[in-house]
């Protein structure tokens, strides 16, 4: 598709500058992916915003025992928002959505994904979504509570629009199968050429392994919303034992889409980390198809693990042990990166900016994240911690350390290339050591309560666990202090930034071999490839260092 | 937290056991980090070496870890194995989980708020519930399994020291989810098979309301928790909503035992549908008798 590139459409300027640029009409009709890409990061760190701070209310809630700011009720629609909203509206489909849109035409050396148009439609679908899952929560009986896993019977009980919510789930999935498939479609037909599959750069196969699970996983909410709508108008019997059904395979029905969903979540920013090392070691990465393969593998063996988020139901015994058994062998592939990615560093030529600060955190937070989820994972210690304090600072550190700050290494890493600024490299590094210490404060410390039996979604504890929540809730100001500084950092920079080079890091992928911000076209002229991903010969003749061994 | 039942203590080898791994692999990971930031970094290191991977390494650091988490699976099953072997001579408790209260009862008809256990004996409990689920959790005895409607789900310890032990439930079920407190209490078995034996007679007055778990949401001093207050209720003429339909109705005997059984049958205006768990499983018709003869008496 040489002829559609650049020159041909007789533009050739960033596309931040098209003549049509200043109005609103122009992005919203844009069929670019990478104002599409910014368009959706606009729709989501609102929502992320909104998310954060109701997880701020509910830390300020449990600051003391007894009630403090907000009574139960509403304290636990509280926790239900926090959760709908971050999950649903901003990590499962957020880094594909944002980077991804922005950045993996621009590595493939293409012009844009493979379906443009249907790329606008999804983000259409994803605000539709977005607002239908906003609606179910205020139109019915009220906000609704129960959490964002909404279980039967006592969700599927209450008057609260748990139909329209469920059917949100599902168009907003819609939206991430169809994200997904244009992705899978990009990879397989746009890749520059003499670029195979194994020449890719690692955050397009992370993003590739995301898109099969959303594209697979995706229809078990459909078919789960077709279950509640008939048990709901029909009165058949499906999940509500008083119409002869059962709890448990709502359970069931719900894990097997959301567990896979972690997955999705963390996928594409271990593809982030992946970049990131490489370019600030100056070295190829270590263990290539064994870092894109065991992505792959992570895929496929998450599909078989859901169980482990109900050894406590009342499943069968021999389905606990075998769900524990799969659960483990999760758990070796992610080691099998993290090993990887410190092999990456070693005998590497290392810088310390900003990203590579925000990836190395990122490795801590997300090991902790990792190991944290093994005594989940095993039969007799998973009992004791289930739906305690202890699986909320699991989960944040996967979740929120994983994804979250996978994407913020990820913001930092292209925010050159996406706006042709800098930001204040200084400010970003010191924001995240707050973050870190902020991070840990919160999480950390609800691994202790866990361990020592503080239950979940509780809006009032025993006062033997005042203390360690005293210290979780300052850590939440903490934490809250960076990410704010962080944002305004790199929102400043995006006018009054100091001009970005092309290759501000010195890094290898096509998406640096063009201008920042890149053409409306992405290349002037059509790329091809010749060299892997991640060599580092020309980077270093032009720094002027002989080639290492 | 000290364990307390016959297996908290193969629990704890195995959170041992792995959060202690847990903690080596994540300081050996955060210190090789630091490291080679510090010593290979590019002022002193600008050439880097350019190795792109090791066969031995990722077969060393695959099978290294899948031996690791085998045993850490091991572990976990182990003491897994133990929690759901129930012994055969251990004494049967039935635990009810309702919003938001629990209630035990034994053997012999006897119930009670908080359960009742002989240390050093065998007890099994058989967990239900009548409304949504709950999770039946003694941290103390690392004990946790759900009360799911319509399910009759099993579990059993052995308490090893006197003492009390908080329970919680640990599976939100509504807005009064974290005051679902109630305590095991385990005394010595002679001063228990006393307890036990003493038939209290049926449960009187008030105390039948706590029991039965009615004063998690009625009030009997005129305050409006999640239901009306019974204070003063018996006898007074009062708007309710009948099919969604507004109607007025004396609260008497019979509209009592209505409410009891099918609690959104005439719904009393201002309070929520689906919240009153139907009593008729809780409650025996000789106690249902009895609670409205309690009522009439709350001026
Ligand atoms: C989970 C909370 C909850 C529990 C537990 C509960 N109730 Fe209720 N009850 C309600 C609510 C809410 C209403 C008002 C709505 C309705 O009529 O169903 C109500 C209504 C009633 C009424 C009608 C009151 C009136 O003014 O007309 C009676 C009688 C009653 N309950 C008796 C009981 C008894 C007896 C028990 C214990 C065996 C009990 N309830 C347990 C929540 C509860
Ligand atoms: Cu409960
Ligand atoms: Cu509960």
């Amino acid at each position: 598709m040489a002829d559609s590139h650049g020159a041909a459409y007789g533009y050739t300027g960033s596309y931040l500058k098209t003549p049509s640029n200043g109005n609103l009409w122009s992005w919203l009709t844009t069929v670019d992916h990478k104002k599409i890409g910014l368009m959706y990061a606009a729709a989501m760190f609102t929502f992320f915003l909104v998310g954060m701070s109701l997880g701020f209310l509910i830390r300020l809630e449990l600051m003391e025992p007894g009630t403090q700011f907000i009574s139960a009720k509403v304290y636990n629609s509280v926790f239900t928002l926090h959760g709908v909203i971050m999950i649903f509206l901003f990590i499962v489909p957020g880094i594909p959505a944002i980077l991804g849109n922005f950045i993996l035409p621009l590595q493939l050396g293409a012009d844009d994904v493979a379906m443009p148009k249907l790329n606008l439609l999804s983000w259409y679908i994803y605000m539709v979504g977005a607002i239908m899952a906003l609606v179910s929560l205020f139109v019915g009986g009220g906000v609704p509570d129960g959490g964002w896993t909404f279980y039967a019977p006592y969700a599927l009980k209450s008057d609260t629009n748990i139909s329209l919510a469920v059917m949100a789930a599902f168009v907003l999935g819609f939206s991430s199968i169809l994200t997904g498939m244009n992705f899978i479609t990009t990879i397989h037909r746009l890749r520059a050429p003499g670029m195979g599959m194994f020449g890719m750069p690692l955050f397009c196969w992370g993003l590739y392994a995301t898109s099969w699970i959303q594209v697979i996983a995706t229809p078990v909410v459909g078919i789960t919303l077709v279950l509640v709508t008939m048990e709901r108008w029909l009165g058949i019997g499906f999940f509500d034992p008083a119409l002869g059904g059962d709890p448990v395979l709502y359970q069931h029905l719900f894990w097997i889409y959301s567990h896979p969903v972690v997955y999705v979540m963390v996928l594409p920013a271990m593809g982030i980390i992946s970049e990131i090392l490489p370019a600030f070691s100056r070295r190829t990465i270590f263990g290539y198809k064994a870092i894109a393969m065991s992505s792959m593998a992570i895929a496929v063996v998450g599909y078989l693990v859901w169980g482990h988020h109900m050894f406590t139901a009342g499943m069968s015994d021999t389905a606990r042990w075998v769900f524990s058994l799969l659960t483990f062998f999760v758990a070796v592939p992610t080691g099998v990166k993290i090993f990887n990615w410190l092999a990456t560093l070693y005998r590497g030529s290392i810088e310390f900016r900003a990203p590579l600060a925000y990836a190395l955190g990122w490795i801590f937070l997300f090991s902790i994240g990792g190991l944290t989820g093994l005594a989940n994972g095993a039969l007799s210690t998973d009992i004791h911690i289930h739906d305690t304090a202890y699986v909320v600072g699991h989960f944040h550190y996967t979740m929120f350390g994983g994804a979250a700050i996978g994407m913020f290494a990820g913001l930092h890493y292209w925010w050159p290339k996406i706006w042709g600024r800098m930001y204040n490299e200084k400010i970003a590094i010191g924001a995240f050591a707050v973050i870190l210490v902020g991070f840990n404060m919160i999480y950390g410390t609800m691994l202790v309560l866990g361990m020592k039996g503080m239950p979940r979604r509780y809006q009032d504890y025993l006062p033997e666990y005042a203390n360690l929540n005293f210290i979780a809730t300052v850590g939440s100001w903490i934490l809250v202090t960076g990410i704010l500084v962080m944002l305004y950092n790199l929102v400043r920079a995006i006018k009054h930034g100091k001009k970005a080079p092309d290759n501000p890091w010195g890094s290898t992928t096509l998406e640096w071999k063009t201008t920042s911000p890149p053409p409306l076209f992405n290349f002037a002229e059509a790329p091809t490839v010749t060299t892997g991903p991640y060599d580092f010969t020309e980077i270093l003749r032009e720094a002027g260092v002989e080639e290492g061994r | 937290m000290n364990g307390a039942s016959s297996y908290s203590g193969l629990v704890d080898n195995a959170f041992i056991f792995i959060l202690g791994t847990s903690v080596l692999l994540l300081i050996g990971v955060t210190l090789a980090m630091i490291i080679m930031v510090v010593k290979y970094r590019r002022s002193k290191h600008p050439n880097p070496a350019q190795i792109e991977g090791s066969v031995t390494l990722e077969t060393l650091w695959t099978v290294l870890p899948t031996i690791l988490v085998l045993v850490m699976f091991y572990y976990g099953w182990a003491g897994f194995k133990v929690m759901r072997d129930i012994p055969d001579d251990a004494m049967p408790v039935t635990v009810t989980g309702q919003m938001w209260s629990w209630v035990f009862e034994y053997e012999n008809g006897k119930q009670s708020t908080e359960l009742i256990v002989p240390t050093g004996r065998n007890v099994k409990l058989n967990l239900e519930s009548v409304d949504v689920i709950h999770s039946f959790f003694v941290p103390a005895f690392r004990l946790k399994e759900d009360c799911v409607p319509g399910r009759h789900n099993k579990a059993w310890f052995k308490s090893t020291r006197d003492g009390e032990y908080n329970i919680f439930c640990a599976e939100y079920c509504g807005e009064r989810h974290s005051a679902m407190l109630s305590l095991v209490k385990s005394i010595p078995p002679r001063e228990f098979d006393e307890w036990l034996g003493v038939d209290p007679g049926p449960p009187e007055g008030a105390q039948l309301l706590t029991i039965k778990g009615c004063t998690a949401c009625h009030s009997l001093d005129g305050s409006k928790l999640i239901g009306p207050t019974f204070k003063g209720v018996f006898g007074i003429t009062e708007t309710v909503l009948t099919d969604g339909v507004a109607r007025e109705i004396v609260v008497d005997e019979e509209y009592i035992r209505k409410s009891m059984l099918e609690p959104d049958a005439d719904l009393v205006e201002g309070y929520p549908k689906g919240l009153m768990p139907p009593q008729g499983t809780l409650v025996k018709d000789e106690e249902m008798d009895a609670i409205i003869e309690v009522l009439k008496e709350l001026k």
